[in-house]
This record gives C-alpha cells, sequence and structure tokens, in this order.
C-alpha cells in the first residue's frame, strides 16, 4: 500500500481481484480459521440460542448507538457512542457467526442481522427503546454495559471456547463502555435541576425493564452493586419497579423494534445478496 | 539449500512488516496481532492473526495485505487465520511500536490492568495514571474525551506545551 495517496491505496485493485474502499467491503467471517468445532456435551441448539441472543443485544444497542451519529451533544461524544456501538457490532458479528456454525443451518451473519422479521429477535427490550434524550441513552448503556459486563466474565469460563474468547475480549471493551457510561451518569446527575432531573426521569423509565435482564442472567446483585455505586455517587435513586409482562428473549418486543429493524435492514432486503 | 525453518523466518520477516492500517507507522509485529507464522507439512503458509477490537475494521484489511504480500512473495499456498484466545492486551506491543507511536505525537500505552478475582470493579474517582506527553514529557497533562478516532485511542492535552496528543489506552 502505497503511503502517499491513501485515498488512491484504499480504492486500488489489489492482487486478490477485491476493489476496496476504505473498509468498507470484505466482510468475510469473522471467526475465518478459528476451529468451530463444538466440544462433546455441549448442546449445540443452546449454544447457538445463547449466541443468538447476545448477538441481537449488540446489534440492536448498536444501532441505537449509530443512531446518535451527527445528533450527539459534542463531536468527541458522538465518537464515543459510535465507537461503543462498533465494538457491539464485532461482538455480534462474532456471535452470529458461531450461531450459524452450531445451529445446523450454516448461516452466516448477514443472515442473522438481515434476514429476520422481528418476531426472530431475541434481545432485551431495553436495548431496543428509542434513545430518547441523551441521559436516557447514557442511563441505558450504564444497565446494559454492566449488566452484559457481569455475564460476560462468568462467559469467560463457558465450556464452548469460541463462545469463552469471545467473552473475554468483550469484558475489556464492555468495561470502558461501562466507565464512560457510568461518569456521564454521575455528572449528569450531580450537574444542574434540569440534567439531575433528566437523568431520574431516565433511571425511572430504565427501571421496569431491569427484570427481564436479571431474569435472562443471574447476575442481579453484581448488577444493582455497581448501579447502586453510580446513582449514589450521582445523587439519583433506581425506584423500585415491578417488572413488565413479556420477554424479548421469547420474541416479545416493544413497538419500536419493527421500524428499527426496517431500517437496519432496508438495503439488504431490496437488493437482495449486494455487496459494495 | 532451504531449510523449512528458515523459510518460516522468512515468511514470517514478511509478514511483519505489513503496516497496521490504522496506526501505519507501526507493523503488525509492532502491534503484537501476529501471533504466528508457520509453514505446515504440506507447504501452507499460515499466518495468525488475532484482532485488537471485536469490532475492529481494519481486520479484513490485514488479513488481505498479509495473504497478498505472502503470495507476491512466491508462496503458493497462503492461509491467514484469525485467533482470538488469548485476547491482545496493549501489553503485546513491542519497545520498538511504542517508540514509534511516541515519535509520531501518540502516547504510548501504560501496563495494561491485571483484574484481580471477582467482579470487575468501577472506578469512579478522578486519580488517574497521568500520561506523559508525547512531545515535550511534560507530567502535566489531561484527557479530553475517552474515545478517539478508533476504539483504541483516548484524547488528551498537554498544559505544558499546550499540544492535544492521542494516547493508545491499555486493555
Amino acid at each position: 500500500m502505497s503511503d502517499d495517496h491513501v485515498y488512491l491505496s484504499l480504492a486500488e485493485e489489489h492482487d486478490d481481484g477485491d476493489a476496496r474502499w476504505a473498509f468498507g467491503t470484505g466482510f468475510e467471517d469473522p471467526l475465518h480459521g478459528v476451529d468451530p468445532a463444538v466440544p462433546a456435551g455441549v448442546d449445540r441448539a443452546d449454544l447457538a440460542a445463547r449466541c443468538l441472543a447476545l448477538g441481537d443485544d449488540a446489534l440492536v444497542s448498536a444501532q441505537r448507538l449509530a443512531e446518535w451519529t451527527t445528533r450527539a451533544p459534542e463531536l468527541e461524544e458522538e465518537m464515543a457512542l459510535a465507537n461503543i456501538g462498533l465494538d457491539l457490532l464485532g461482538q455480534a458479528r462474532l456471535l452470529y457467526t458461531r450461531c450459524g456454525q452450531v445451529d445446523g443451518t450454516g448461516r452466516g451473519e448477514d443472515a442473522y442481522a438481515y434476514l429476520r422479521d422481528p418476531g426472530g429477535f431475541r434481545n432485551v427490550r431495553l436495548a431496543e427503546l428509542p434513545n430518547g434524550d441523551f441521559a436516557f441513552s447514557v442511563v441505558r448503556l450504564l444497565v446494559l454495559a454492566s449488566w452484559r459486563l457481569a455475564h460476560f466474565e462468568r462467559l469467560t469460563a463457558d465450556p464452548d471456547p469460541v463462545l469463552a474468547a469471545v467473552a473475554a475480549k468483550g469484558v475489556k471493551e464492555l468495561a470502558y463502555h461501562r466507565q464512560w457510561a457510568a461518569e456521564w451518569v454521575v455528572r449528569l446527575g450531580d450537574g444542574t435541576d434540569e440534567s439531575h432531573a433528566r437523568t431520574q426521569a431516565a433511571l425511572d423509565r430504565a427501571a421496569p425493564y431491569l427484570g427481564e435482564l436479571f431474569a435472562a442472567y443471574d447476575v442481579r446483585a453484581d448488577v444493582l452493586a455497581v448501579l447502586g455505586q453510580v446513582t449514589d455517587a450521582a445523587g439519583l435513586r433506581l425506584p423500585p419497579a415491578p417488572p413488565l409482562p413479556g420477554h424479548g428473549r421469547d420474541g416479545g418486543h416493544t413497538e419500536h423494534l419493527a421500524p428499527l429493524l426496517d431500517e437496519l435492514q432496508s438495503l439488504a432486503r431490496a437488493h437482495p445478496g449486494a455487496t459494495w | 539449500m532451504v531449510t523449512p525453518l528458515s523459510e518460516a523466518r522468512r515468511a514470517r520477516r514478511i509478514a511483519e512488516r505489513v503496516p497496521d492500517p490504522e496506526l501505519p507507522m507501526l507493523t503488525l509485529a509492532d502491534l503484537g496481532v501476529l501471533r504466528d507464522v508457520e509453514i505446515t507439512p504440506d507447504g501452507t503458509v499460515v499466518a495468525s492473526l488475532t484482532p485488537t477490537y471485536s469490532g475492529c475494521p481494519a481486520m479484513a484489511e490485514m488479513r488481505a495485505t498479509v495473504a497478498a504480500r505472502l503470495t507476491a512473495a512466491g508462496y503458493a499456498r497462503v492461509a491467514v487465520r484469525t485467533v482470538l484466545d488469548p485476547p491482545w492486551t496493549t501489553d503485546w506491543i513491542t519497545p520498538a511500536g511504542r517508540r514509534k507511536l511516541a515519535e509520531h505525537g501518540i502516547a504510548p500505552p501504560g501496563p495494561a490492568p491485571r483484574p484481580g478475582p471477582g467482579p470487575l470493579p468501577l472506578l469512579l474517582s478522578p486519580t488517574r495514571r497521568a500520561v506523559p506527553c508525547p512531545r515535550c514529557d511534560s507530567a502535566d497533562t489531561e484527557e479530553t474525551a475517552r474515545f478517539g478516532a478508533t476504539s483504541c485511542r483516548a484524547l488528551w492535552r498537554c498544559r505544558a506545551c499546550r499540544e492535544p496528543f492521542e494516547y493508545v489506552r491499555e486493555i
């Protein structure tokens, strides 16, 4: 690659016949070359379902985070939101690919992301709620990152070596996401009357969705300890709230998931098999 | 006579010199993402790469460039495989890589955190590691944004020389 003309070199024809523009193409299997074997004794259907659910949480969260691009309060925070979304998108790609290896269908990552209807998605509903204001977005991110981190810490010991490796990598990323979100929640909660009120309203809005998170994974104590640490520092309160009926893990979703997927899937559905 | 060992060394040197697409002053060897290069009994060169971040968009580019360089060097059979475990850490950035980062105005990472047993603690206190300015070496610096142009970088500024700089944060 020539360093003199970076744009030309990025667009140049490579020996493999694949013209690339920056990193927009060449989305090959992110588990390329990783041993796909499933250890004896691991239930393939169960493993596939677990990968799918975690992939869906990550993809839907990444899409919501990407919606902040060009809309965030400051450029620096926009980059943070986009980078966090990119980490989660990477986790989703790995998890979907693993799912396709073990569920017997041989599907690739795109089939899971682009070719399933809302009822097929297994993400928790908190992930799909609209972004709302910046306060709700950082509160939601704090909750989801803390919850996913606590579960990923346990998954590093999973009998499936691929899922365990994806989790070990994700732990480092999620800890940083949690850190960024926690600092914002403290800053907003301990800020002006307006930012405090909005952040408290965000916690009130998120609270009924927490029961679903703890029904999915047994990490309640770890997550509530972290949330308590942050709300104490921020002068906020996580209100007790009865869990909402239904579960995203069973395919039960709010009315907000379908429009999110419409946008996410529009190009792939309008132009089947398109590459760019 | 060419022995398999020296042949593997030659292949490794070719793969090692591939630049990182996002930090082009570093080679893949400097960055610590090239985990292994070996030649299998059937003559296939197998290069093993590990991603820095799960969503690293440069991974496909690295893979393609390594394969293209090895092919151009005359190896007929080339395979580039992904290694996820153990996960990449900034501790694998070599001393040469750290020096090159600093020479290009990017503060190299400190030692990666080594978590103990139990849940990863959340630290809300403002005391963090002081990152010396890569230009003037002053310790009087501050973070301006937790995320920079890529996932691996944060934005900092030096209060002494007044220059902003990027910092490869340790993971």
